[in-house]
Protein backbone atom coordinates (compact mmCIF):
# COMPACT_ATOMS: atom_id res chain seq x y z
CA UNK A 1 0.00 0.00 0.00
CA UNK A 2 1.25 3.18 -1.24
CA UNK A 3 0.07 6.26 1.38
CA UNK A 4 -2.09 8.75 -0.30
CA UNK A 5 0.57 11.45 0.36
CA UNK A 6 3.45 9.97 -1.48
CA UNK A 7 0.76 9.57 -4.35
CA UNK A 8 -0.24 13.45 -3.94
CA UNK A 9 3.66 14.54 -3.60
CA UNK A 10 4.13 12.67 -6.88
CA UNK A 11 1.31 14.38 -8.86
CA UNK A 12 1.82 17.55 -7.72
CA UNK A 13 5.52 17.64 -8.01
CA UNK A 14 5.40 15.81 -11.56
CA UNK A 15 3.34 18.60 -13.19
CA UNK A 16 5.05 21.15 -11.53
CA UNK A 17 8.15 19.60 -13.72
CA UNK A 18 6.87 20.11 -16.71
CA UNK A 19 5.84 23.49 -16.51
CA UNK A 20 9.08 24.33 -14.82
CA UNK A 21 10.40 26.76 -17.35
CA UNK A 22 12.90 28.71 -15.71
CA UNK A 23 13.75 26.19 -13.39
CA UNK A 24 12.86 25.91 -9.37
CA UNK A 25 12.69 30.25 -9.16
CA UNK A 26 10.29 30.30 -11.85
CA UNK A 27 7.74 28.45 -10.50
CA UNK A 28 8.42 29.35 -7.20
CA UNK A 29 4.93 31.26 -6.90
CA UNK A 30 3.38 28.18 -8.45
CA UNK A 31 5.21 25.43 -5.61
CA UNK A 32 3.96 27.91 -3.03
CA UNK A 33 0.13 28.41 -4.28
CA UNK A 34 -0.09 24.41 -4.30
CA UNK A 35 1.86 23.24 -0.97
CA UNK A 36 -0.06 26.26 0.76
CA UNK A 37 -3.38 27.40 -0.90
CA UNK A 38 -4.62 24.31 -2.52
CA UNK A 39 -2.98 21.30 -0.52
CA UNK A 40 -2.59 23.21 2.55
CA UNK A 41 -0.06 20.95 3.20
CA UNK A 42 2.11 23.79 5.66
CA UNK A 43 1.62 26.99 6.93
CA UNK A 44 2.96 29.95 4.78
CA UNK A 45 5.80 30.39 7.65
CA UNK A 46 6.75 26.57 7.59
CA UNK A 47 7.21 27.20 3.71
CA UNK A 48 9.19 30.39 4.13
CA UNK A 49 11.44 28.57 6.92
CA UNK A 50 12.11 25.32 4.23
CA UNK A 51 12.49 28.25 1.52
CA UNK A 52 15.18 29.55 3.64
CA UNK A 53 16.84 26.15 4.66
CA UNK A 54 17.18 24.62 0.88
CA UNK A 55 18.70 28.36 -0.10
CA UNK A 56 21.48 28.08 2.35
CA UNK A 57 22.45 24.90 0.55
CA UNK A 58 24.54 24.77 -2.77
CA UNK A 59 23.06 22.54 -5.93
CA UNK A 60 19.71 22.85 -7.90
CA UNK A 61 17.13 25.17 -5.80
CA UNK A 62 14.68 22.47 -6.72
CA UNK A 63 15.88 20.96 -3.64
CA UNK A 64 13.25 22.92 -1.98
CA UNK A 65 11.23 20.69 -3.23
CA UNK A 66 13.24 17.21 -1.95
CA UNK A 67 13.18 19.11 1.60
CA UNK A 68 9.17 19.79 1.51
CA UNK A 69 8.94 16.06 0.18
CA UNK A 70 10.94 15.36 3.58
CA UNK A 71 8.96 17.56 5.48
CA UNK A 72 5.94 15.83 4.49
CA UNK A 73 6.57 11.79 4.47
CA UNK A 74 10.44 11.79 5.89
CA UNK A 75 12.92 9.77 3.87
CA UNK A 76 10.19 8.29 1.23
CA UNK A 77 8.15 11.94 0.90
CA UNK A 78 12.21 12.90 0.31
CA UNK A 79 12.51 10.30 -2.16
CA UNK A 80 8.93 10.80 -5.05
CA UNK A 81 9.59 14.40 -4.08
CA UNK A 82 12.94 14.61 -5.75
CA UNK A 83 11.97 12.24 -8.59
CA UNK A 84 8.77 13.71 -9.46
CA UNK A 85 10.24 17.03 -10.02
CA UNK A 86 13.67 15.32 -11.76
CA UNK A 87 12.15 12.74 -14.04
CA UNK A 88 9.90 14.57 -15.90
CA UNK A 89 11.80 17.77 -16.95
CA UNK A 90 14.93 15.48 -17.16
CA UNK A 91 13.75 12.84 -20.19
CA UNK A 92 12.20 16.21 -21.72
CA UNK A 93 15.37 17.43 -21.68
CA UNK A 94 17.04 13.95 -22.59
CA UNK A 95 14.67 13.60 -26.17
CA UNK A 96 15.50 17.67 -26.47
CA UNK A 97 19.02 17.53 -26.41
CA UNK A 98 18.93 14.37 -29.27
CA UNK A 99 16.03 16.27 -31.34
CA UNK A 100 17.91 18.99 -31.36
CA UNK A 101 21.71 18.10 -31.94
CA UNK A 102 20.08 16.44 -35.09
CA UNK A 103 18.29 19.44 -36.12
CA UNK A 104 20.18 22.39 -34.81
CA UNK A 105 20.26 24.21 -38.22
CA UNK A 106 16.36 24.65 -38.54
CA UNK A 107 14.94 27.70 -38.89
CA UNK A 108 11.85 26.25 -36.26
CA UNK A 109 14.76 25.47 -33.82
CA UNK A 110 16.01 28.92 -33.71
CA UNK A 111 12.29 30.32 -33.23
CA UNK A 112 11.50 28.24 -31.13
CA UNK A 113 14.51 29.49 -28.73
CA UNK A 114 14.24 33.06 -28.85
CA UNK A 115 10.30 32.53 -28.47
CA UNK A 116 11.26 31.11 -25.04
CA UNK A 117 13.18 33.53 -24.14
CA UNK A 118 11.06 36.78 -22.76
CA UNK A 119 8.85 33.97 -20.84
CA UNK A 120 11.38 32.56 -19.17
CA UNK A 121 12.99 36.20 -18.49
CA UNK A 122 9.57 37.24 -16.96
CA UNK A 123 9.20 34.53 -15.14
CA UNK A 124 12.09 34.71 -13.00
CA UNK A 125 11.48 37.99 -12.68
CA UNK A 126 8.11 37.48 -11.19
CA UNK A 127 9.85 34.91 -8.80
CA UNK A 128 12.05 37.70 -7.54
CA UNK A 129 9.41 39.64 -6.63
CA UNK A 130 7.35 36.92 -5.16
CA UNK A 131 10.05 35.66 -3.15
CA UNK A 132 10.10 39.14 -1.51
CA UNK A 133 7.26 39.39 -0.95
CA UNK A 134 7.08 36.06 1.10
CA UNK A 135 10.75 37.16 2.62
CA UNK A 136 10.57 40.54 3.65
CA UNK A 137 8.52 41.51 6.68
CA UNK A 138 10.13 44.96 7.66
CA UNK A 139 12.50 48.02 6.41
CA UNK A 140 15.75 46.04 7.04
CA UNK A 141 14.93 42.71 4.92
CA UNK A 142 13.90 44.38 2.37
CA UNK A 143 16.79 46.38 2.33
CA UNK A 144 18.79 43.25 2.83
CA UNK A 145 17.01 42.23 -0.37
CA UNK A 146 17.31 45.37 -2.42
CA UNK A 147 21.09 45.83 -1.45
CA UNK A 148 21.92 41.60 -2.29
CA UNK A 149 19.92 42.81 -6.38
CA UNK A 150 22.22 45.32 -6.36
CA UNK A 151 25.47 43.66 -5.72
CA UNK A 152 24.17 40.67 -8.38
CA UNK A 153 23.52 43.09 -11.16
CA UNK A 154 26.63 45.32 -10.72
CA UNK A 155 29.36 42.49 -9.35
CA UNK A 156 30.68 39.43 -10.85
CA UNK A 157 32.03 38.20 -7.39
CA UNK A 158 30.11 35.21 -5.64
CA UNK A 159 27.12 35.87 -4.12
CA UNK A 160 27.72 34.34 -1.06
CA UNK A 161 29.36 37.51 0.01
CA UNK A 162 25.89 39.51 -0.38
CA UNK A 163 24.31 36.69 1.72
CA UNK A 164 26.72 36.42 4.60
CA UNK A 165 26.29 39.80 4.81
CA UNK A 166 22.85 40.25 4.75
CA UNK A 167 22.63 37.53 7.18
CA UNK A 168 25.39 39.08 9.62
CA UNK A 169 23.32 42.64 9.40
CA UNK A 170 19.58 41.14 10.09
CA UNK A 171 21.46 38.59 13.40
CA UNK A 172 23.66 42.31 14.88
CA UNK A 173 19.95 44.39 14.70
CA UNK A 174 18.65 41.87 17.03
CA UNK A 175 20.96 43.77 19.65
CA UNK A 176 20.69 47.04 18.49
CA UNK A 177 16.28 47.46 18.11
CA UNK B 1 39.23 34.85 -23.80
CA UNK B 2 38.72 34.48 -27.41
CA UNK B 3 41.50 33.54 -29.90
CA UNK B 4 41.89 32.41 -33.54
CA UNK B 5 42.90 29.16 -33.14
CA UNK B 6 41.00 26.46 -32.66
CA UNK B 7 39.34 25.47 -29.33
CA UNK B 8 38.59 21.62 -30.35
CA UNK B 9 41.65 20.77 -30.55
CA UNK B 10 42.22 22.06 -26.69
CA UNK B 11 38.58 19.71 -25.68
CA UNK B 12 38.51 16.15 -24.37
CA UNK B 13 36.43 13.89 -26.74
CA UNK B 14 36.04 11.32 -23.90
CA UNK B 15 35.31 11.76 -20.62
CA UNK B 16 35.02 8.42 -18.17
CA UNK B 17 31.77 7.64 -16.48
CA UNK B 18 33.74 8.41 -13.25
CA UNK B 19 34.89 11.65 -14.05
CA UNK B 20 31.42 12.71 -15.24
CA UNK B 21 30.43 11.58 -11.57
CA UNK B 22 32.91 13.47 -9.56
CA UNK B 23 32.97 16.27 -11.66
CA UNK B 24 29.71 16.80 -11.27
CA UNK B 25 29.48 15.86 -7.87
CA UNK B 26 31.79 19.03 -6.96
CA UNK B 27 29.74 21.27 -8.91
CA UNK B 28 26.52 20.42 -6.48
CA UNK B 29 28.54 20.88 -3.93
CA UNK B 30 30.06 24.46 -4.94
CA UNK B 31 26.85 25.38 -6.47
CA UNK B 32 25.81 27.68 -3.57
CA UNK B 33 23.41 30.14 -5.15
CA UNK B 34 22.57 29.40 -8.76
CA UNK B 35 25.01 26.75 -10.06
CA UNK B 36 25.63 28.02 -13.39
CA UNK B 37 29.11 29.98 -12.51
CA UNK B 38 30.24 26.63 -11.13
CA UNK B 39 29.28 24.52 -13.53
CA UNK B 40 31.60 26.58 -16.12
CA UNK B 41 34.51 26.45 -14.21
CA UNK B 42 34.50 22.97 -13.72
CA UNK B 43 33.59 21.58 -16.78
CA UNK B 44 35.59 24.20 -19.15
CA UNK B 45 38.38 26.16 -17.22
CA UNK B 46 39.00 22.99 -15.01
CA UNK B 47 38.67 19.66 -16.59
CA UNK B 48 37.81 21.02 -20.93
CA UNK B 49 34.77 19.12 -21.33
CA UNK B 50 33.90 21.34 -23.33
CA UNK B 51 34.29 24.86 -25.29
CA UNK B 52 32.67 28.03 -23.62
CA UNK B 53 30.26 27.78 -27.01
CA UNK B 54 28.82 24.60 -26.54
CA UNK B 55 28.67 24.63 -22.83
CA UNK B 56 26.38 28.14 -23.69
CA UNK B 57 24.25 26.52 -26.77
CA UNK B 58 23.48 23.52 -24.05
CA UNK B 59 22.58 25.77 -21.00
CA UNK B 60 20.95 28.15 -23.50
CA UNK B 61 18.58 25.26 -24.97
CA UNK B 62 18.15 24.33 -21.02
CA UNK B 63 17.27 27.30 -20.20
CA UNK B 64 14.02 27.04 -22.24
CA UNK B 65 13.05 23.52 -21.22
CA UNK B 66 11.13 22.89 -18.01
CA UNK B 67 13.65 22.10 -15.20
CA UNK B 68 16.63 24.15 -13.91
CA UNK B 69 18.60 25.21 -17.09
CA UNK B 70 21.96 23.34 -15.08
CA UNK B 71 20.08 20.17 -14.27
CA UNK B 72 19.23 19.72 -18.25
CA UNK B 73 22.86 20.81 -19.06
CA UNK B 74 23.76 17.94 -16.91
CA UNK B 75 21.39 15.46 -18.91
CA UNK B 76 22.88 16.58 -21.70
CA UNK B 77 26.05 16.52 -21.32
CA UNK B 78 26.21 13.19 -19.84
CA UNK B 79 24.20 11.78 -22.84
CA UNK B 80 26.89 13.10 -25.22
CA UNK B 81 30.20 11.76 -23.13
CA UNK B 82 28.17 8.36 -22.05
CA UNK B 83 24.69 8.18 -23.10
CA UNK B 84 22.00 6.94 -20.89
CA UNK B 85 24.16 5.94 -17.96
CA UNK B 86 26.41 9.09 -18.40
CA UNK B 87 22.72 11.21 -17.98
CA UNK B 88 22.22 8.93 -14.83
CA UNK B 89 25.56 9.82 -12.76
CA UNK B 90 25.28 13.42 -14.01
CA UNK B 91 22.23 13.66 -11.99
CA UNK B 92 23.13 11.38 -9.05
CA UNK B 93 26.48 13.42 -8.77
CA UNK B 94 24.82 16.96 -8.98
CA UNK B 95 21.73 15.86 -6.21
CA UNK B 96 23.47 13.71 -3.78
CA UNK B 97 25.89 16.31 -1.88
CA UNK B 98 22.97 18.77 -1.96
CA UNK B 99 20.44 16.93 -0.72
CA UNK B 100 22.76 14.99 2.30
CA UNK B 101 23.35 19.19 3.40
CA UNK B 102 19.94 19.94 2.78
CA UNK B 103 18.06 17.64 5.14
CA UNK B 104 20.82 17.89 7.88
CA UNK B 105 20.07 21.86 7.82
CA UNK B 106 16.91 20.82 8.23
CA UNK B 107 17.04 18.49 10.71
CA UNK B 108 19.64 21.35 12.84
CA UNK B 109 17.27 24.20 12.26
CA UNK B 110 14.50 21.99 13.93
CA UNK B 111 16.57 22.09 16.81
CA UNK B 112 18.05 25.41 17.31
CA UNK B 113 14.63 27.27 15.52
CA UNK B 114 14.16 28.87 18.86
CA UNK B 115 17.19 30.43 19.02
CA UNK B 116 16.21 34.53 17.86
CA UNK B 117 19.83 34.80 16.27
CA UNK B 118 19.34 31.29 14.23
CA UNK B 119 15.84 32.92 13.41
CA UNK B 120 17.52 36.28 12.46
CA UNK B 121 20.03 34.60 10.16
CA UNK B 122 17.54 32.35 8.03
CA UNK B 123 15.48 35.38 7.61
CA UNK B 124 18.33 37.76 6.61
CA UNK B 125 19.46 34.66 3.87
CA UNK B 126 15.71 34.70 3.08
CA UNK B 127 15.74 37.98 2.39
CA UNK B 128 19.36 37.63 0.45
CA UNK B 129 17.96 34.89 -1.92
CA UNK B 130 15.40 36.95 -2.96
CA UNK B 131 17.17 39.77 -3.67
CA UNK B 132 19.67 37.32 -5.56
CA UNK B 133 17.42 36.36 -7.63
CA UNK B 134 15.60 39.73 -8.68
CA UNK B 135 19.43 40.68 -9.31
CA UNK B 136 20.11 37.86 -11.53
CA UNK B 137 16.79 38.48 -13.27
CA UNK B 138 17.77 42.21 -13.95
CA UNK B 139 21.14 40.85 -14.96
CA UNK B 140 20.07 38.34 -17.34
CA UNK B 141 17.50 41.56 -19.02
CA UNK B 142 20.06 43.66 -19.32
CA UNK B 143 22.31 41.29 -21.33
CA UNK B 144 19.82 39.61 -23.41
CA UNK B 145 18.13 42.84 -24.44
CA UNK B 146 14.91 41.71 -25.97
CA UNK B 147 13.32 43.49 -28.91
CA UNK B 148 9.95 45.97 -28.07
CA UNK B 149 7.47 42.90 -28.81
CA UNK B 150 9.33 40.29 -26.88
CA UNK B 151 10.15 42.82 -23.81
CA UNK B 152 6.19 42.80 -23.98
CA UNK B 153 5.50 38.89 -23.77
CA UNK B 154 8.26 39.34 -20.32
CA UNK B 155 6.21 41.92 -18.97
CA UNK B 156 2.84 39.97 -19.01
CA UNK B 157 4.77 37.13 -17.95
CA UNK B 158 5.72 39.41 -14.72
CA UNK B 159 2.41 41.26 -14.29
CA UNK B 160 0.69 37.96 -14.58
CA UNK B 161 2.19 35.48 -11.86
CA UNK B 162 5.05 38.22 -9.91
CA UNK B 163 1.90 40.80 -9.79
CA UNK B 164 -1.47 38.87 -10.08
CA UNK B 165 -0.62 35.63 -9.00
CA UNK B 166 -2.11 33.99 -11.49
CA UNK B 167 -1.45 30.51 -11.96
CA UNK B 168 1.46 29.53 -13.68
CA UNK B 169 0.03 26.15 -16.35
CA UNK B 170 -2.15 28.84 -18.42
CA UNK B 171 -0.03 31.82 -18.25
CA UNK B 172 2.94 29.84 -20.11
CA UNK B 173 0.98 28.06 -22.30
CA UNK B 174 -0.75 31.31 -23.82
CA UNK B 175 2.50 33.22 -23.46
CA UNK B 176 4.74 30.36 -25.40
CA UNK B 177 3.05 31.03 -28.81
CA UNK B 178 3.42 34.65 -28.08
CA UNK B 179 6.79 34.86 -27.94
CA UNK B 180 7.04 32.63 -30.46
CA UNK B 181 5.53 34.90 -32.75
CA UNK B 182 7.25 37.61 -31.54
CA UNK B 183 10.55 36.00 -32.81
CA UNK B 184 8.95 35.02 -36.17
CA UNK B 185 7.91 38.85 -36.69
CA UNK B 186 11.28 40.11 -35.22
CA UNK B 187 12.70 38.12 -37.83
CA UNK B 188 10.63 38.91 -40.87
CA UNK B 189 11.04 42.47 -39.71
Amino acid sequence: MIPDMLIDIARVFAILSLVSIGGANAVLPEIRRQVVDVQGWMSDASFTNLFAISNAAPGPNIILVSLIGWQLAGLAGLAVATLAIMIPSCSLAFLAGRVVSRWSDKRWVTLLKQGLVPVALGLILASGVSMMRTADHDALTTAISVATAVFVVFSSRNPLWAIATGTGVNIAALHFS
Amino acid sequence: MTNQQDPADDVRHTVSKSELFLGFLKIGLLGFGGIAPWARHVIIEERRWLTDKEFAAILGIGQILPGPNTMNAAVMIGDRFQGVPGVLLCLLGQMAMPLVIVTSLASIYQHFATIPEVKAAVVGAAAGAAGLVLGTALKMARKIRLAPRALVVAAMAFVAIGLLAWPLVPVVAALVPLGIAAAALERRA
